[in-house]
């Protein structure tokens, strides 16, 4: 028995930990590229429909975000008849001050991009898919007016069924 | 000069601070893109506009109603959604020059040479009530028409399809097979006398 053991004791050798933290960083590095801060909680419901001819929007920073979907709280506001609100930023706006609200918000999301990048800018349309056109209707002449004019209708990927 | 070795920092905690910050972004962030149909807004009106629509001949537009129980009819026959895809792919392309389907013009697009692209413009109408996914199914739709024609034109002429391409002929193909759909003001049923 004894004979297949080695006299001395061995000792497992030490790993080299050095390098851990750089496969870490990089991992962090890919992490910190590819992602986006939700800059906003979301106020409302938003369930987006499927399509199959989506595309990717290619810069995430010339991205600019309106919600439109039921409120998840019963304290938000509401456009009339007070089922559907529109979340602009973290706040969900009020009705009488809708135009006032999407224009001042076309123009804070203008004005904190870069010159050459304002006619870029995109402004993704996140409805609810059960919302009904009027309220996408109004907030889409609110852009035209505040010549807005390049827009993204949000969708899921649906396969293709043929 | 003394020659004092320097102390060996411990890096060891070095990867617990990295996998914290790791793990902070692995919370925080949401790697779904941002993905969905784009689509430019005409530029708003001047005050003075004419009357465009007037010199359009009626061959060369699709008319596309959607109402407020979602349904859809195309020159006023009713359709699926499904139908749609088709009968605006035919409607693009009039590849037997019927004389009901769109107008073509010849014009000399760089890369491809001749091309006779088609004058029809899609008009979409839709109803206050229409809910965004049917919206969105339609434009959907639509986009699926023009994007099948675009890889078939782009296979015949540079024999790849057209997400392959290089942006030179891409341009060249959209410009032989353009998108256009012109939004019409909604309808609004709940407005009518009808509704009742």
């Amino acid at each position: 028995m004894s004979r297949f053991k080695k006299n001395g004791k061995k000792e497992t050798p030490e790993l080299n930990m050095g390098s851990m933290s750089d496969i870490i960083f990089m991992f962090l590095f890919f992490f910190m590229v590819i992602t986006t801060m939700r800059e906003a909680s979301l106020k409302v419901h938003f369930n987006p429909p499927q399509a199959t001819e989506i595309q990717k929007l290619e810069k995430k920073s010339l991205v600019a975000n309106i919600y439109v979907g039921a409120p998840i709280s019963k304290n938000e506001n509401t456009l009339p008849p007070g089922e559907v609100s529109v979340q602009l930023n973290d706040q969900t706006i009020k009705a009488e001050e809708l135009v006032a609200d999407v224009r001042d918000f076309i123009g804070t999301e203008k004005e904190s991009r870069d010159l050459q990048d304002r006619d870029k800018l995109t402004f993704s349309l996140k409805v609810d898919k059960d919302v009904q056109m009027r309220y996408v209707n109004t907030i889409k002449q609110e852009l035209r007016k505040n010549n807005a004019l390049k827009i993204n209708y949000a969708a899921g990927k649906r396969a293709a069924n043929d | 000069m003394s020659n004092r070795k320097t102390p060996g920092l411990n890096t060891g905690s070095m990867s617990d601070i990295s996998f914290l910050l790791l793990t902070f972004f692995l919370l925080t962030s949401s790697i779904n893109t941002e993905q969905g149909i784009p689509r430019k807004l005409p530029p708003p009106k001047a005050d003075d506009a004419k009357e465009i629509k007037a010199d359009i001949n009626k061959r060369n537009v699709l008319n596309v109603l959607v109402n407020f129980r979602d349904e859809i009819s195309v020159n006023g026959e009713v359709m699926m959604v499904s139908e749609l895809k088709d009968k605006a792919k035919l409607f693009f392309s009039n590849p037997t020059n019927d004389p009901s389907l769109p107008e073509k013009q010849n014009k000399l697009i760089e890369g491809i040479g001749d091309f006779a692209v088609s004058k029809g413009v899609v008009s979409l109408t839709n109803d206050q009530g229409t809910s965004y996914n049917m919206y969105v199914q339609v434009q959907n739709e639509l986009q699926r028409a023009v994007n099948e024609l675009r890889d078939e034109t782009s296979l015949q002429y540079f024999g790849k399809k057209f997400s392959a391409l290089d942006s030179a002929s891409q341009r060249a193909i959209t410009s032989a097979i353009p998108m256009s759909i012109s939004e019409a003001p909604p309808m609004d049923y709940s407005k009518t006398g009808a509704a009742n």
